[in-house]
């Protein structure tokens, strides 16, 4: 029920692309892990309900941008970060910008599913109930529904809904963890490697899955496959050694890249 | 739901996003408390941490002098032997009437007026009785003493002493106290003469067990406890090491080396006391060794520290890499020659450390203790293990349950003693830990 | 000669076999090291262990084995007077014996002589020896004392013979096998093994050595005093009485000190729990690495103190100042200046008892807590959840089954614990529900029983093992599981 058209999906998304408006603006951004720097004054801007994807070979720093952008880098003790980002032209590193309120509006899918030890219900449901989302149990029933099912995963987990999520299989419990973002009704979502865990048929439905989000939600996703890239994004932004080398929209990316080290990239010269 | 736009505006996709209302605020309230909770938590820790200790050293540091009244002791032959008999019976001179001599001793000091016996005992109450054998010593280890006036320091009798540190409420009742104000008087005098003083409490360390404060302490006790810790440690570091190569080199996987780890795991959490119970039935009774000796003792305490050890050893094992074994075993050597040459000497560092903690707390141990007879009065040094001895924390218990004030006093500092070795053989494991500590 | 001499001897043999080892193989390779199997160093030590090991083997079994075998001897020559009386008798007569035997080696001839003959008091000869003997001497027990030193000597100088005679043989057995090509090393290494599997037994020698010991005495007490009476008697009074008068044997009944100890180990817990945990909570998920480097080790100062100081604590500082304190408060509420609280309470002996196990179920749980994989938080603050929330509603669900565990370890050893209740909780064995009041503990009663003279037929010592077979049993069930519990805990983040 959740196959939407290619068609009407592509015309809804055009139409929006044409008068392009950014999401998530990046200025100047630099991120120091103690004394060591990670990322050297990126600029990138994320548009809305697009999928953006990050690539570049590994440590180039484009996890490190990612968790920029929700702040996650500020569960870890050494991380310092400048320059600016703003989300709806509001800096999210203003003092007065509170992380849960941002967090909240800025959701995060991690690299290994990491399902909560408890039901699927209340997987789902842990958003909502913390951020007071629903008013009472129908209105959580009706989230924690349509969530699993914009995560494509409604069908498998409707009748095992009190069972514990970590009894799914990886690819079940990935897309548990896309209903779980989902729930808070984010405005972004952020996946770090989100399929670099699973299996090819199972990437293949979250690859989906994430073509079909791009309608409700702005997307920005790092991955280390340039095939992969090239099939869920519009936009692409290559990383390498901290710097951002190019950002530009896919289809140009991968048939005519305007950096030569871009290009190196996608042959397979190094990474 | 081919409506993208309808599904965007029901529920869950709500419209004004940026203002909708997660209770920041409640939210925010609730992790600053449990915030607090946290720090409290902590606090309340500290807190009695610092009581505690502080109990222990403001009741104890004085412990540490002691009052001394040197008495020029006149020898009379007169007293000591009237009959001029020690030549040709020594023992005379055991039990001659030493009290006299310091009662005479105190009435000339303090001009007292011989006859009158109340104020004559006053006076020399103000001695510790623990003077006669003080004396009896200075006898017995130089006759030729006899007949002649020789300054004596004798021990400050405990109330005294007390006084005498401003221990005592002056501001209570005399009747109700322990001392009164002639002798107040009289210990004023003795301080301008230089009579009275306060010196280093070297009894503490030297003396054993007494009915009397001021000439007990810990040196006994603590040989007891010095005899016990070299039996666990002789006993303890070899089969535990043993034991520990055997289950983590060895053993195979098996049902048998399966009880023998839930076995370990458990022992290490047993009460202590039932291994006193296992010390009174198979060690005393059993096997009929002496009671309240320092060798069952140490016997009970190697098996209370055996599972410690054995835990610290395999984890200091486990975490030599296997690169190292295969190293050793790819030039040729036997698995045995592995372990004792190159696993082993990788793992001492942790080790040791281990068996400083478990001989550490062996060292603070009571309760078995006790059940094997050691709450023994034990007075002279044991001359071997074999002998009646006691132990450090034994001897705090002993106290502990002595009401006198000065014995609180001892007790602290007993305390302050026994902690200060713990001090140091931590701190001794802590500088091994960091000294050695690889990261491989 | 005397054991230690023995062993003394043996392993001088010990020494001379290792150095005559080394020498052969070094002689039979002809200087060519290679030549040789194992390096010298194993083919002295296979002789030193032969010389030793068989030796010693022998030496204790024949200590173990001959006064077993000598006393049957002497039982048997006891007139049929002695042995129809049943063996309470034979047993006491046979202990005169061996102290007379013991005494009679100390008298000169003369002094024997008078014994024998009659016109002297062997007993009061002895005595005024320092040895002091249970009975009268009968003439046939100077007779017996006399072939129990016979006996004695002979077998001591047979043991002696056959042990340096399986010294030296095992010695010669040992060279003459030394050869190019005979695996030394190998030899060596499996009786370093068999060392090594005979040390990791201890530890299950040790416990059936607790069980072993306790049960049998335990079963001993149960003759005197039935077991239902012991384990549902409500009623503790066991009267000390003079040895043998068994009809004023007292009542055991564990009910009351049970209670005591599981009151005072509820209260410790429902102090130490929540600090314990908060604390650990704030060292794992907020304290900078300043505040945790130095909170924790302050916090683990309170593990490393001794119990006693901990009763003392109770004795001088905490008992006295609860008191103190419900007396003002009693005095502030109605006026009246008296204590509610006493010294020695339920409350006093569970608050000092709570502070010492702080430390426990702090590292425990930070333990546990820090076990719980990075995943599982970043999963939750992702979604915007603050950090109480994360560890309310995440961590601590996903720690729980660890954390159980340690509770259940902790709460053994508040059941355990001895010098804190021996010193704050008090003697009486009182069933009661008042925290202010004082209660009495399984551990403080097997203390009592067992200070001052021991007497191991009467009920009143044995019941010290049937408390402490008790103890040992509820501490062990709370140990397995605690460690089974952690032990999966561990298996499903690892």
């Amino acid at each position: 029920m959740n196959m939407m058209s290619e068609a009407a999906v592509e015309k809804a998304l055009d139409k929006k692309m044409n008068d392009v408006s950014f999401k998530m603006i990046g200025k100047d951004v630099s991120v120091y892990y103690g004394a060591k720097r990670a990322l050297f004054d990126v600029n990138l801007n994320v548009r809305q309900n697009t999928v953006t994807a990050l690539i570049g070979p590994s440590g180039c720093g484009k996890s490190t941008f990612l968790r920029c952008l929700n702040r996650m880098n500020d569960t870890i003790d050494s991380c310092r970060v400048t320059g600016k980002i703003t989300l709806d032209d509001g800096d999210i590193y203003d003092p007065s910008i509170d992380v849960v309120e941002l967090r909240a509006r800025v959701g995060m899918v991690f690299q290994k599913p990491n399902p909560f030890p408890k039901s699927i219900y209340e997987n789902v449901a842990y958003g909502p109930r913390i951020h007071g989302l629903a008013r009472n149990k129908a209105e959580m029933d009706q989230i924690v529904e349509t969530s699993l099912q914009r995560a494509g995963l409604w069908n498998e987990a409707k009748d095992r809904l009190q069972e514990p999520g970590t009894g799914l299989s990886g690819g079940q419990q990935q897309r548990l963890c896309i209903a779980r973002a989902v729930a808070v009704s984010p405005e972004v979502i952020l996946m770090d490697e989100p399929c670099s865990a699973l299996d090819p048929i199972a990437t293949a439905k979250v690859e989906e899955l994430i073509h079909e989000l791009r309608a409700n939600f702005t997307i920005v996703i790092v991955t280390h496959s340039m095939q992969q890239a090239a099939r869920v994004s519009q936009r692409t932004a290559m990383f390498h050694l901290g710097n951002l080398v190019e950002e530009n929209d896919t289809d140009k990316m991968f048939t005519n890249p305007d950096d030569q080290r871009t290009q190196d990239y996608i042959m397979g010269r190094f990474g | 739901m081919t409506d993208i736009s309808s599904s965007v505006s029901s529920g869950i996709a709500g419209a004004p996003r940026a203002y909708r209302d997660i209770g920041i605020k409640r939210r925010y309230a609730a992790e600053r408390r449990f915030r607090i909770y946290g720090i409290s938590a902590i606090l309340i820790g500290l807190f009695f941490l610092f009581t505690l200790l502080w109990t222990v050293f403001s009741n104890g540091y004085t412990a540490f002098v002691q009052t001394t009244i040197t008495l020029p002791i006149e020898f009379s032959e007169q007293t000591i032997d009237p009959d001029a008999e020690r030549t040709t019976d020594p023992s005379v001179l055991l039990s001659a009437n030493y009290p006299v001599l310091v009662r005479n001793a105190m009435i000339k000091i303090l001009n007292i007026d011989p006859a009158n016996r109340a104020l004559v005992k006053r006076a020399t109450d103000m001695i510790s009785p623990s003077a006669r054998i003080q004396l009896r010593d200075v006898v017995m280890a130089d006759p030729s003493v006899i007949g002649k006036t020789v300054n004596v320091a004798l021990l400050a009798e405990a109330n005294v002493d007390s006084a005498n540190k401003g221990q005592v409420d002056l501001t209570v009742d005399e009747a109700r106290r322990k001392i009164n104000n002639q002798q107040l008087t009289w210990m004023d005098q003795l301080r301008e003469s230089g009579v009275m003083t306060k010196e280093f409490n070297s009894g503490l360390f030297t003396s054993g067990a007494s009915s009397r404060p001021e000439a007990s302490g810990v040196g006994v006790a603590a040989l007891g406890s010095l005899y016990m810790m070299l039996i666990v440690v002789v006993l303890s570091l070899p089969i535990g090491v043993a034991a520990s190569i055997y289950l983590e080199e060895f053993a195979p996987k098996n049902r048998f080396t399966d009880l023998i780890e839930v076995n370990i795991n458990n022992l290490a959490a047993v009460p202590s006391i039932v291994f006193g119970l296992l010390g009174l039935a198979i060690f005393i009774n059993f096997a009929g060794m002496p009671r309240s000796a320092a060798l069952v003792g140490g016997l009970v305490l190697t098996l209370m520290t055996l599972p410690t050890i054995i835990i610290a050893t395999r984890a200091a094992l486990k975490a030599v890499p296997p690169s190292i074994r295969a190293a050793a075993l790819g030039l040729g050597a036997s698995k045995m020659q592995t372990i004792f040459h190159h696993v082993l000497p990788l793992a001492a560092p942790g080790i040791l450390t281990g068996t400083i903690i478990g001989v550490a707390q062996a060292l603070g141990e009571t309760a078995p203790l006790i059940l094997i007879g050691m709450v023994a009065f034990v007075v002279d040094y044991p001359g071997s293990p074999m002998e009646p001895s006691t132990a450090l924390p034994v001897q705090i218990y002993m106290w502990a349950n002595e009401a006198e004030r000065a014995f609180v006093e001892r007790t602290s500092g007993a305390i302050i003693i026994l902690l200060a070795f713990l001090i140091v053989m931590n701190l001794g494991a802590i500088l091994l830990r960091r000294r050695f500590e690889r990261r491989w | 000669m005397n054991t230690s001499l023995i062993i003394l001897f043996i392993l001088v043999l010990g020494l001379i076999g290792y150095v005559t080892g080394r020498t052969r193989s070094l002689s039979i390779s002809g200087g060519k090291l290679s030549a040789l199997h194992s390096r010298p160093v194993y083919y002295g030590s296979y002789v030193a262990i032969w010389a030793v090991i068989p030796s010693l083997i022998v030496l204790f079994v024949w200590l173990i084995a001959a006064p077993i075998y000598i006393d049957s001897l002497i039982r048997s020559s006891f007139p049929d007077s002695v042995l129809s009386q049943g063996s309470a008798t034979t047993e006491l007569t046979l202990g005169t014996t061996r102290s007379m035997a013991g005494g009679i080696l100390l008298l000169s001839a003369e002094e024997l002589e008078a014994a024998k003959s009659g016109t002297g008091n062997l007993r009061e000869i002895l005595a005024s020896k320092g040895v002091p003997l249970a009975s009268e001497a009968q003439p046939f027990m100077i007779e017996a004392a006399e072939s129990f030193n016979a006996l004695s000597a002979t077998s001591r100088l047979l043991m002696t013979i056959v042990v340096f005679a399986i010294g030296v043989l095992g010695a010669f057995f040992a060279v003459r096998r030394i050869g190019l090509r005979f695996r030394a090393r190998n030899q060596v290494e499996r009786v370093i093994l068999a060392g090594l599997i005979l040390a990791s037994s201890i530890a299950i020698l040790t416990t059936v050595g607790i069980v072993g010991s306790m049960l049998s005495e335990t079963t001993r007490f149960f003759q005197s005093v039935p077991a239902y009476s012991f384990f549902f008697g409500t009623v503790w009074d066991p009267r000390f009485a003079a040895a043998g008068a068994a009809a004023t044997a007292g009542q055991f009944g564990l009910i009351p000190l049970l209670a005591g100890t599981l009151y005072i180990a509820l209260v410790a817990m429902l102090f130490a729990v929540p600090v314990g945990l908060f604390a650990a909570i704030y060292m794992a998920e907020y304290a900078s690495p300043v505040v945790r480097g130095t909170a924790k080790p302050l916090l683990e100062i309170l593990a490393g103190i001794p119990t006693i100081v901990y009763g003392f604590f109770a004795l001088v500082t905490v008992g006295p100042f609860l008191r103190d304190i419900s007396t003002e408060l009693n005095g502030l509420v109605t006026g009246n200046y008296v204590n509610f609280i006493q010294a020695q309470s339920v409350l006093t002996a569970g608050l000092v008892m709570g502070i010492m196990l702080i430390p426990f179920v702090s590292s425990l749980s930070d333990d546990i807590i820090t076990q719980v994989p990075r995943a599982m938080r970043d999963g939750s603050l992702g979604l915007g959840a603050t950090r109480s929330e994360t560890i309310k509603r995440v961590i601590l669900p996903a720690a729980l089954p660890g954390i159980v565990g340690a509770l259940l370890l902790t709460a053994s050893r508040a059941v355990g614990e001895t010098m804190i209740v021996v010193l704050a909780a008090g003697v009486a064995a009182r069933l009661q529900l008042n925290p202010f009041e004082p209660m009495t503990t399984v551990t403080v009663k097997i203390v009592n029983q067992l200070t001052g003279d021991l007497e191991f037929t009467s009920p009143q010592t044995l019941v010290a093992f049937a408390l402490g077979i008790t103890l040992f049993v509820i501490t062990l069930f709370l140990n397995i599981y605690a460690l089974y519990i952690v032990r999966k805990y561990r298996e499903q983040y690892e």
